[in-house]
């Protein structure tokens, strides 16, 4: 029986459950709905989820942990000597399961028949040629021992899912049974399922916390192995960063970081301004219409995959700069070599943040009261001196934590720095120069043939975890910035 | 603090600070104020009294101009001030605001501290020379608000940090900062309590040796308690105004006695 049906099954059962549920409760009340502590759906959804979610609950951890416990079975059936040389023990597991899915497959079309599947000595040219004719995909030729091992993970995956079935199905029996016993006029079903609700709740919330715990925790291990491989010293306070996959790599993340802020600091210093003038003018002197056409417009800017403005960045950006700085450009300076630059990256990332500053500013600026306004107003302020000496500082601290936000996406922004930044990691403060980012390099240690067992890949870890760990510290610092100017109106 | 004080008060002066003719006020295509013509006395407090939505509101808000920034409202007709039109194409809004100072409903002290509250009026008009003469001002308008008293040892604590009396009475300390002539208050009593209400409303009283007070309140007894003048609005018409005195226990409109007498309201 597939997996769908036994889904299908269930489902029916939670809703035969909340109909007889329903129709148990009314009959105990004598047919007086009034007569019941809760509405008869309570009752009704009392049992669909008392027979559902426990029977759903074991369905999906059996769906995990079978998988597993069958692997560590088999894989203990393969003798050392049945694994090739320059070959492991998953490679070989991979087969099996390939081989089991390759019989199943066979059965399944007809053209093999169940004994033949099962067959322990059935001659394995025939069995090969079989598999091959039926359409199923083999890698590599089928050994005895495979042949066992998948054979027997066939049987256990099968007896393993038949016992699924039932113990799924009694479960959802059990439950619905248990809470149709329990429901009578008396039976607090409303206060029951709120509780259910707020179970519900509360798994959403943890598994969003447990998943930001375990992302953390797996790049925490990985730094820690890391930091076996090469010094921790020259990570943090080395000052080349020259991977090398011969060994004796220097891999400090300090010229990173640096090309990293720079970018940032750039992209800031247009972003900024622009956003925050844009919001003032959207949220204070545009006219209703102006605004229901122009804040749509300006998010769309939000809307572009970054991938597109690196696209931008490359293609016009990078080399309109050129043409103004570089060599026998407009300005004749002869400044910038290649449209590869801090400054091309800087900038179109600034234009890519704009509409998170100017959107966020922007709600914030309209959450200042119109009563301050009004005051600022009657005591004979124009707009202009009302919105800086009372609409922006009152808004500050949002705007602060707006601009903080915006600075973690920039630290973070990966696209845009991969095309336009260049890939030389130094130290230097001109920005016509190309320099790389933490982003960039985790992008190119982790691309291509990796082998985590090697210092220049397992880097990347430790640049991921040190990028978040920045992240972190900024938005604590962003919370500490809007609670220290925090201003009640009320 | 009682009816019959009010009936005996005298009015100290008859200048005519504000007058309005013939004025029409329209939101959009409700006509909100219909053909109003109000005299408003100099160093008198004239209250508006009226049912909510009676347009007393919005008639305050046509004498210092607040209503430009409402895009929809129109405002016809002349309001003089000492015989000037303000809406006169050659005045400056905010020129007028700065004249006709303005206490809201609501306590609304900027997010700043108390000192810089008072100090914000005078540093955008430019009325000090210095630190100790904006010092001077802002002593001057706590002490006039009656609040000096209370903040004088914390001015640099944030004005929003005081309690809503305090608050009310800093924000006409700060509408006095800007020297105004005339002093507009919108129910500025409305979100008090009894005791912080009694303070504020000694202080209207105070506030009439120098300046032209107009307040709107939904308290006729208030309006009994602080004013020399009232006026009776009733949808939209100044349907009665005259001596306070006169106006509650003379009533000549059958409106206006209604109302008085809770018949309407």
């Amino acid at each position: 029986m597939a997996l769908s049906w036994l889904l299908l099954i269930l489902l029916a059962l939670a809703v035969i459950g909340y109909f007889t549920g329903r129709s148990r409760a009314l009959a105990s009340a004598g047919g007086n709905a009034r007569e019941l502590h809760s509405l008869p759906s309570y009752y009704g959804y009392n049992v669909a989820f008392t027979a559902l979610v426990p029977a759903l609950g074991v369905l999906i951890i059996w769906l995990l942990v079978q998988p597993m416990i069958i692997d560590n079975a088999i894989s203990g059936l393969i003798p050392d000597n049945a694994i090739a040389e320059g070959s492991d023990r998953g490679l070989v597991m991979s087969e099996v399961r390939r081989v089991a899915d390759g019989l199943n497959g066979a059965v399944a079309a007809g053209t093999m028949t169940e004994a033949q599947a099962q067959n322990a000595n059935a001659d394995i040219d025939t069995l090969t040629a079989a598999l091959k004719d039926a359409g199923q995909v083999l890698t590599q030729d089928i050994t005895q021992p495979i042949l066992m091992a998948a054979q027997k993970y066939r049987s256990m995956t099968s007896s393993g899912s038949v016992a699924m079935q039932v113990v799924v199905l009694a479960l959802a029996l059990l439950g619905a049974a248990f809470a149709y016993v329990r429901t009578n006029k008396e039976f607090r079903a409303r206060n029951v399922v709120e509780q259910g609700v707020l179970a519900l709740l509360l798994l959403a919330a943890s598994i969003a916390i447990l998943t930001t715990v375990g992302i953390v925790l797996s790049m925490f291990f990985e730094t820690l192995n890391f930091f076996q491989l090469h010094s921790w010293k020259d990570f943090f306070f080395g000052s080349t960063w020259a991977p090398n996959f011969r060994g004796g790599s220097e891999l400090s993340i300090l010229p990173l970081l640096w090309g990293t802020l720079y970018i940032s600091v750039i992209a800031l210093l247009v972003a900024v301004p622009i956003g925050l003038f844009a919001a003032v003018y959207l949220s204070e002197y545009a006219s209703t219409v102006t605004r229901s056409v122009a804040k749509p417009l300006l998010e769309i800017l939000a809307g572009i995959p970054t991938i597109v403005y690196g696209l931008f960045a490359l293609l016009t950006v990078g080399p309109a700069l050129v043409s103004l700085f570089g060599n026998g450009g407009a300005l004749g300076l002869g400044w910038m070599a290649s449209s590869n630059a801090v400054l091309t990256a800087g900038l179109v990332m600034g234009i890519m943040l704009i509409p998170f500053v100017s959107s966020l500013s922007d709600d914030i600026i309209n959450a200042v009261p119109q009563s301050i306004r009004d005051g600022s107003l009657g005591l004979g302020a124009t707009k202009s001196e009302t919105v800086r000496q009372v609409v922006l500082p009152a808004a500050l601290p949002g705007i602060v934590g707006a601009i903080l936000l915006a600075a973690s996406r920039a630290i973070g922004e990966t696209m845009i720095v991969v095309m336009a930044a260049g890939a030389i990691a130094k130290f230097s403060g001109n920005p016509f120069e190309a320099m790389t980012t933490i982003t960039t390099r985790i992008v190119s240690q982790l691309t291509g043939d990796t082998d985590f067992a090697s210092p220049e890949t397992l880097v990347a870890f430790a640049l991921g975890l040190t990028l978040f760990i920045i992240t972190l510290g900024l938005n604590i610092f962003a919370l500490y910035i809007v609670r220290k100017y925090r201003e009640q109106y009320e | 603090m009682n009816q019959m004080t009010s009936v005996e008060r005298t009015v100290d002066s008859k200048n005519i600070k504000i007058a309005a003719n013939n004025v029409q006020v329209h939101y959009g295509d409700t006509h909100a104020i219909k053909d109003v013509n109000v005299e408003i006395e100099d160093k008198t407090v004239t209250a508006f009294i009226g049912p909510s939505g009676c347009g007393k509101s919005t008639f305050l808000r046509c004498l210092n101009r607040m209503n430009d920034t409402i895009d929809i409202c129109r405002v016809q007709g002349d309001i003089l001030l000492d015989g000037e039109d303000i809406y006169d194409k050659r005045v400056d809004p905010v020129q007028l605001r700065a004249k006709v100072g303005m206490v809201f409903q609501k306590p609304n002290p900027f997010p700043k501290s108390i000192y810089d509250n008072v100090a914000y009026g005078p540093r955008i008009h430019g009325l000090a020379k210095n630190k100790a003469e904006l010092d001077e001002i802002v002593e001057k308008s706590l002490r006039r608000g009656a609040i000096w008293d209370e903040v004088k040892d914390r001015l640099d604590a944030p004005g929003t940090g005081l309690s809503g009396g305090q608050q009310q009475r800093l924000c006409i300390a700060r509408a006095v900062a800007t020297e105004p002539e005339v002093l507009l208050m919108d129910e500025p009593c409305s979100a008090l309590d009894p005791i912080a209400t009694a303070q504020v409303e000694e202080l209207i009283d105070d506030l009439r040796a120098r300046y032209s007070v107009v307040i709107v309140t939904h308290s006729m007894q208030q309006a009994a308690r602080v004013s020399q003048k009232t006026a009776f609005f009733h949808l939209g018409n100044l349907v009665e105004f005259g001596e306070t005195g006169q106006i509650f226990t003379n009533p000549v409109d059958p409106r206006t006695e209604s109302y008085i007498t809770g018949r309407i309201g």
